[in-house]
């Protein structure tokens, strides 16, 4: 016989009949069922395959420990491995089909590796598969990834959305039975806020299912008034279908609610799941106690189950696994199982099993006295464990407690402590008082009401060694009770060596079930006692955790947000393609029709060199500096000195890390006595205002000044080209700028468009006669095109970082590619800059001979020798003639451009001994791309060398 | 873990960048007898397990840098102050 | 017993019940020639490596906890030698070497399975920087690959290549890398070590170094005094408290690292991935977990854990990465802890004690480097001076200003 609905009882609707597939065929259960309940009602006992000799597997418990009824849930994007049947909440049309079987859950060819097992024991594949060498790549190693693994995972992308929460509360209780219910209303009645969180679809925990008596009603009928009291209560947050997967530092607590994992697809703009941060005063772990297997020979067969699940079955879906069911036990609580199940006119009875026989369903029991005994299902109890492993994710260990044959939770403190069967109470008032106890917050603890206990008692006993058919220990992973003895022989005798010899506790429950039986047969393996083999170490996740959830709505388009600069509309409108630069969205080139990015470069670089250009700057790091103080500051911050620079001036700096390596550059103006505004790169932006805050705070809190990053108050636009002044003229106020008023690098605050006030710097990247303007951020995208009006009569164009990074090429101007974090002063050829005359950051580390040997690369310019070849990025440079080897590895180019100016590619490179070697010819080695070919060393600036044309 | 920041109140560790021990100054002078303490002061570590001052940056916050008392063997938070009443509290014991 | 497809049946027919233990559980000896401390993937492979290759006698390795029980234990199992600066290239290759007949050579199936190793690109600007590390590799005879995005793509078409927030604009490849047993690199190692005499001693934690007029003479452990003429610390992770004990200060911070594992799957993934606009990387190991990690939480840490926000921080990589992760489950995490060097590279050097030798500062990167770190070691402890590979990884370099900064962070071990 297999499983069947009882006909009365349960908490399932009746009424609300739910049609479901499973392996294609079509089934049905009620509301209120899980895919495990309804599955064993439909008489379907056999849910999985087990990992390693596919044995036929049905469902073991009724929760999130199950290590055997994982199916593949829902379909296409959606679909989900590894999906604990016990816990997946029936609904209609849902669609599941198990796993790690082929062709079928029923025959399942995997399973001619069990006709092996006795080569395939623990480690076996530690021994052999090493020859040949080569076999293992191709041969080996494809077939054992094939044979292993679980579900197979979708490459769909998932359709759904996720979600992500913070709560705070002064408690939180983690579980919902007698103990936490009595936990909860206690801190609730105190007027604290109050969490109270369950993995379960319903709050109740095992007042669900067990036949309980409190305050003079039935356990559900006293539990379903306390929720709905605790309902009621502004102060209280109930969470049910939530986990709290972990437990990290300042009492945070890790959670995920399953929000719409109960329906075939979340309602529009519902999310599927959201996970949640709940920052708790105190947290109370009434968390429950997980039932032990006891470890016989066919404990896996499909019907086996654990005695609490099997009246949990009974009891609350009204499913019976079987008519005549043999109950295994070492404890009081089989008694329990018994009890229920005769009360629903079941056949059950006590057995000391030895062996199950069967193969997909139980057909019999041999018992220790020799007999065989008809039955078709079998409850087994060896005993409790207390869920402890959340308050072990912090580093503490379980303590062993003999008299309950369970480790018990640590003392970890008063802001989490364990209530009820969770702390090893395992006596119903006691559960209630103890909950009441560790949620009272202030004031008198919570009276307890009265209920009917039962006492807990338990004689242990781990394995039956006189089995004659295997004996798992963990069942998902297919460890019997003879890997361990075996793994002890081998030297592997640590509990920690023990587990990854023969991967016990590794698989997908974690060691819910079998870990504490590991450590007892591992215990009598090597003559210690329980508690000096210890436990293995508990970590994240309590139970796992999708990815989803946890990266919540992070991914895709939103993965991290976009900035974009104040011009960004302006560039659309003038056809920019944008490229992601960090955060930042930047216009790289304007294409005119049918240009492609170097056409559209190379006309905007030839327009600009010959008319002008607009291009957008604003994504400059621009920090304020003011005080009294600000020249010392940045003195302080930059190598070359900046306190003698006049009002009005801009100057360059260059900025050293304390490790004498460069920082960042960029141009820094003043513009009154106490004020300076300094620009940074765009990479380095937020690094170099945090070494400002860090430089003043840290090291030099005497200094009289303030700064501010003011990026995004700012919209900055480079007009440059031999028409520069002229179209600036246009739009500026007052006196037509000048070689007087505004000569070269001068820094003025000015009006433009009648009275709008901005900055004008007369700098220049691209090392045309240029001009940096800054105006106020909301301005910029009108001042931009009215600038683009005024230079209509010169062609202006705008252009982009690609054009940009050309000019900058062709100019020699240092940029990303020589700014590498490894490279000095003297390498950039800025050398020069270092004072010698005040302290600086970096100035002592850069003195260090490594730091200043001859040999270190320094940044040279380098052209191909043949005009047509085209450089790279990337490529080293060799000595001409000799042998690419590492020895003879002399350099690489950092930068190339395509110049439209001189007609050939350029690049700007780091060489060994590089300024002593203008003039040689050098070997180009590129055997990514097999391009290799000689070129010339120069020096860095190839164009205007003399830079004439900042001055026409 | 949380840091109670003292300008912000407590707030979750990712709001803060951290930079190590606090402990050593930076040497005030720049001559080459200084080089050893330079030396030390940019590289060398007591890497502590248990108490250790650390600079972190409020990042995500007021955007001040604080010491942090915190225990790296248990990452238990004691104590953050200003980096400022750090360094006078360190001078004063001096 | 030699481990053989044979030997393991011959022991089926005897159930399993003659297997000689891998390691015998050796109790300290009074004296020693050479002691290693830490056994862990580098002090057994250093062992091993003295008594195979150098022909050193009397070795002990003392480990604190249980064999492996350090990084070896708790690491993310990639091998690669696609390094970009030529202080680190040649050891690494050396090491990649290693792996290729690692298993032969001790006769333990470590799995080393070389199914590539890819890191994206996104930007032309990390592209061009792989260019120069894949140039530097191939001038140095390592394999490596640049690959476009429809090579990608063609390689692994589940990848975000439709909604981006940063578009993957290809790769570079290195089809040598790829992932290794981890445990079992420790466990073959121990056996190898063991069957050449090496006292392999568990549960003997050293709480003191005896050093006379300048020279090591032996340890204080928990099982009482050791003396040994030579003395090797290989603790990475708490190198800065072992070296303490010799009164050695070290640039080195010790930091948290996490790594995940998911649920078990059917093959998802064949190689190693890096996303390249995020902290995260993956492969898929032979049981069928995801393997994955990212960053290292930020703050000093000896604490072998981590917290939620890297956590987040690396699955929102990863989800952007491959969006169908959304539906994967990870099942558990774990911390390690790391020793973070000033520039992000080992030491393998003698130290100002006359007789004691450092291992140390692997940052993240320890487990690709355990045969190399072993062998190199060996060969330093041995004869006194280093083997080339391993020039570059003097203690002075950072006093003469010769770091080997990969990522160009400076003296922030935080960064590297």
């Amino acid at each position: 016989m297999t499983g069947f609905r009882l006909d009365r009882g349960g908490l399932i609707d009746r009424t609300q009949k739910l049609d479901f597939s499973f392996d294609g065929a079509s089934h049905s259960g009620f509301a209120g069922d899980t895919l495990a309940s309804a599955l064993i009602a439909s008489g379907r006992q056999l849910m999985g395959r087990s990992f390693k000799y596919h044995r036929p597997r049905g469902v073991i418990t009724a929760g999130a420990a199950e290590p055997n009824a994982l199916v593949e849930l829902r379909q296409g994007g959606r679909k989900e491995a590894n999906t604990r049947a016990t816990m997946i909440e029936l609904y209609d049309g849902l669609v599941a089909q198990s796993q790690n079987r082929w062709p079928s859950l029923d025959f399942d060819m995997g399973a001619i590796t069990s006709l092996a097992s006795s080569i395939f024991v623990a480690g076996f594949y530690y021994k052999t598969f090493m020859w040949p060498k080569s076999f293992w790549e191709k041969i080996y190693e494809p077939l054992i990834r094939k044979a292993a693994g679980l579900g197979t995972a979708s490459q769909e992308a998932d359709p759904d959305r996720y979600e992500k929460a913070y709560s705070h509360c002064e408690l939180l209780v983690i579980g919902s039975g007698p103990a936490g219910l009595m936990a909860a209303l206690a801190g609730a009645r105190s007027g604290v806020r109050v969490i109270l969180a369950d993995e379960g679809a319903r709050l109740g925990g095992s007042l669900l299912f067990e036949n309980e008596e409190i305050a003079g009603q039935s356990g559900f009928d006293w539990a379903q008034a306390v929720i709905a009291e605790l309902a009621s209560m502004s102060n209280v947050t109930l969470m049910p279908r939530t986990t709290i997967f972990g437990w990290f530092d300042g009492n945070v607590f890790g959670a995920v609610e399953r929000v719409a994992d109960h329906v075939a697809i979340p309602p529009h703009n519902i999310p599927r799941q959201r996970y949640w941060r709940i920052f708790a005063g105190k947290a109370v772990l009434a968390a429950g106690a997980e039932e032990r297997p006891i470890v016989f020979g066919g404990n896996d067969v499909p019907g086996v189950m654990t005695a609490s699940a099997m009246r949990h079955y009974a009891n609350r879906y009204a499913v019976a696994a079987g008519q005549n069911i043999a109950v295994f036990t070492n404890n009081t609580s089989g008694q329990r199982t018994i009890r229920d199940l005769q009360s629903h006119g079941l056949n059950a009875f006590a057995a000391n099993i030895v062996d199950v026989k069967g193969r997909k369903g139980v057909e019999a029991a041999v018992l220790s006295d020799g007999s065989r005994v008809h039955c078709d299902a079998v409850a087994m109890s060896g005993g409790w464990s207390p869920i402890v492993s959340l308050m072990c994710h912090r580093g503490a260990r379980p303590v062993w407690n003999d008299t309950l044959s369970a480790f018990l939770p640590p003392d970890v403190g008063p802001q989490f402590v364990a209530a009820g069967s969770a702390a090893g109470k395992f006596v119903l008032s006691d559960c209630l008082a103890d909950g009441a106890a560790k949620g009272t917050l202030k004031g008198k603890v919570l009276a307890t009401p009265k209920c009917r206990d039962e006492t807990f008692e338990i004689t242990p006993m781990w394995w039956v060694k006189q089995s004659k058919g295997k004996a798992f220990v963990d069942y998902q992973n297919d460890a019997t009770a003879k890997d361990l003895p075996l793994a002890a022989r081998e030297g592997y005798n640590h509990i920690e060596l023990a587990k990854r010899y023969t991967t016990t506790g590794m698989a997908t429950d974690q060691g819910k079930l079998g870990n504490v039986n590991a450590i007892a047969i591992l215990a009598e393996a090597t003559g210690k006692s329980i508690p000096e083999i210890g436990t293995t170490t508990f970590r994240p996740f309590y139970t796992p955790v999708s990815f989803g959830a946890l990266a919540g709505p992070f991914c895709g388009q939103h993965f991290q947000p976009v900035r974009k600069t104040p011009l960004h509309e302006w560039a659309e409108e003038q056809g920019a393609v944008f490229v992601e630069t960090g955060l930042w969205m930047r216009s790289a080139w304007f294409p005119q029709q049918g240009e492609d990015w170097l056409a559209s470069a190379s006309r905007e670089v030839l327009a600009t060199r010959s008319g002008v250009g607009l291009c957008d700057v604003s994504t400059l790091g621009k920090i304020d500096v003011q005080g009294k103080d600000a020249g010392r500051f940045l003195d302080i911050l930059y190598c070359n000195t900046f306190s003698t620079l006049a009002v009005g001036k801009a100057r360059y700096g260059l900025m050293l890390r304390e490790d004498g390596i460069v920082m960042d550059d960029g141009t820094t103006s003043r513009l009154a006595d106490d004020h300076f505004v300094m620009t940074t790169t765009t990479a380095n932006a937020a690094k170099v205002m945090s070494h400002l805050e860090f430089v003043h705070q840290a090291h030099f809190p005497e200094l009289d000044v303030t700064y501010t990053s003011v990026t995004e108050q700012w919209a900055q636009m480079a007009i440059a080209g031999p028409r520069a002044r002229e179209t600036l003229n246009k739009i500026i106020d007052g006196a037509a700028l000048d070689d007087v008023n505004t000569p070269y690098m001068a820094a003025r605050e000015v009006t433009i468009l009648g009275g709008m006030s901005a900055r004008l710097f007369r700098i220049s990247f691209s090392g045309e006669h240029a001009y940096e303007l800054a105006v106020p951020a909301d301005f910029g995208g009108g001042v931009a095109r009215a600038i683009m009006q005024a230079g209509a009569a010169f062609r202006i164009v705008p252009y982009g970082v690609e054009a940009l990074s050309i000019m900058r090429v062709e100019k020699g101007h240092v940029a990303g590619g020589e700014l590498n974090g490894t490279t000095t002063a003297g390498d950039l050829g800025l050398g020069k800059m270092m004072s010698t005359k005040k302290d600086y950051i970096g100035r002592m580390m850069a003195g260090r001979g490594g730091l200043v040997d001859p040999q270190r690369q320094c940044v040279v310019g380098i052209r191909p020798l043949d005009k047509k070849d085209k450089l790279r990025s990337g490529s080293h440079l060799l000595t001409r003639g000799a042998k690419p080897s590492l020895a003879n590895d002399q350099g690489y180019i950092t930068s190339v451009a395509w110049s439209p100016m001189l007609k050939i590619w350029l690049g700007l490179a780091l060489l060994s001994h590089g300024r002593t070697r203008i003039g040689e010819v050098v070997q180009v080695y590129d055997g990514l791309r097999n391009q290799h070919m000689l070129a010339e060393i120069c020096k860095p600036a190839h164009f205007d060398p003399e830079n004439a044309r900042l001055h026409v | 873990m949380l840091i109670t920041c003292p300008h912000c109140g407590t707030r979750p560790v990712e709001e803060f960048i951290f930079n190590g021990d606090a402990a050593p100054s930076r040497p005030r002078k720049v001559d080459s007898d200084s080089a050893g303490q330079w030396f030390e002061y940019v590289y060398l570590r007591d890497n502590p397990k248990g108490w250790m001052d650390e600079y972190a940056h409020h990042s995500g916050g007021c955007r001040q840098w604080l010491v942090v008392t915190r225990n790296t063997g248990t990452h238990e938070v004691k104590a953050a102050v200003a980096v400022g009443d750090y360094v006078r509290g360190k001078a004063k014991l001096k | 017993m030699k481990y053989s497809v044979f030997s393991l049946l011959k022991n089926a027919f005897s159930a399993h019940q003659n297997w000689a233990p891998a390691w015998r559980d050796a109790a300290p000896k009074p004296a020693y020639d050479v002691i290693i401390v830490g056994g862990g993937g580098h002090g057994l492979a250093t062992a091993y490596y003295l008594a195979k290759e150098f022909g050193v006698k009397n070795i002990a390795v003392l480990e604190k906890g249980w064999l492996g029980s350090g990084n070896i234990g708790r690491n993310t199992t990639i091998i690669r030698s696609n390094y970009l600066l030529p202080g680190n290239n040649p050891f690494y290759e050396l090491s990649m070497k290693l792996w290729e007949g690692l298993e032969q050579d001790f006769n333990f199936n470590a799995m080393v399975s070389q199914r590539g190793v890819l890191n994206l690109c996104h930007t032309d600007a990390q592209r061009d920087a792989f260019a120069r590390r894949g140039n530097g590799m191939r001038i140095d005879g390592v394999d490596a690959e640049l690959l476009d995005v429809h090579a990608v793509r063609e390689m692994y078409p589940f990848f975000d290549y439709e909604n981006p927030r940063f578009p993957i604009k290809g790769g570079l490849l290195q089809r040598r890398g790829g992932t290794v047993r981890h445990d079992a690199v420790a466990w073959g190692y121990a056996r190898g070590a063991d069957l050449r005499g090496v006292d392999i001693i568990q549960h003997c934690e050293v709480t003191g170094i005896d050093v006379v007029s300048g020279k090591v003479v032996g340890v204080q452990t928990s099982r009482g005094p050791i003396k040994c003429k030579k003395l090797g610390l290989a603790t990475a992770g708490n190198s800065s408290e072992t070296a303490a004990m010799a009164g050695l200060k070290l640039p080195i911070e010790s930091h948290v690292l996490q790594a995940f594992v998911s649920e078990g799957l059917k093959p998802f993934i064949d190689g190693v991935v890096t996303f390249g606009a995020g902290h995260f990387y993956v492969s898929q190991s032979d049981k069928g977990g995801l393997v994955f990690g990212g960053d290292i939480d930020g703050y000093n840490s000896y604490a072998r854990r981590g917290n939620l926000p890297m956590v987040e921080h690396v699955v929102e990589a990863g989800v952007a990465m491959i969006p169908s992760l959304a539906r994967v489950r990870v099942l558990r995490s774990w911390g390690g802890i790391m020793d973070m060097s000033m520039d992000g590279s080992p030491i393998i050097d003698k130290t100002s004690v006359h007789g004691l030798y450092l291992n140390a500062g692997w940052c993240y990167g320890g487990f690709k480097a355990t045969p190399a770190s072993g062998f190199c070691f060996a060969h330093l402890m041995a004869k006194d001076e280093p083997k080339d590979e391993a020039a570059a990884y003097r203690m002075d370099r950072f006093e003469r200003g010769y770091m080997i900064d990969e990522k160009g962070q400076g003296a922030t071990p935080n960064l590297h």
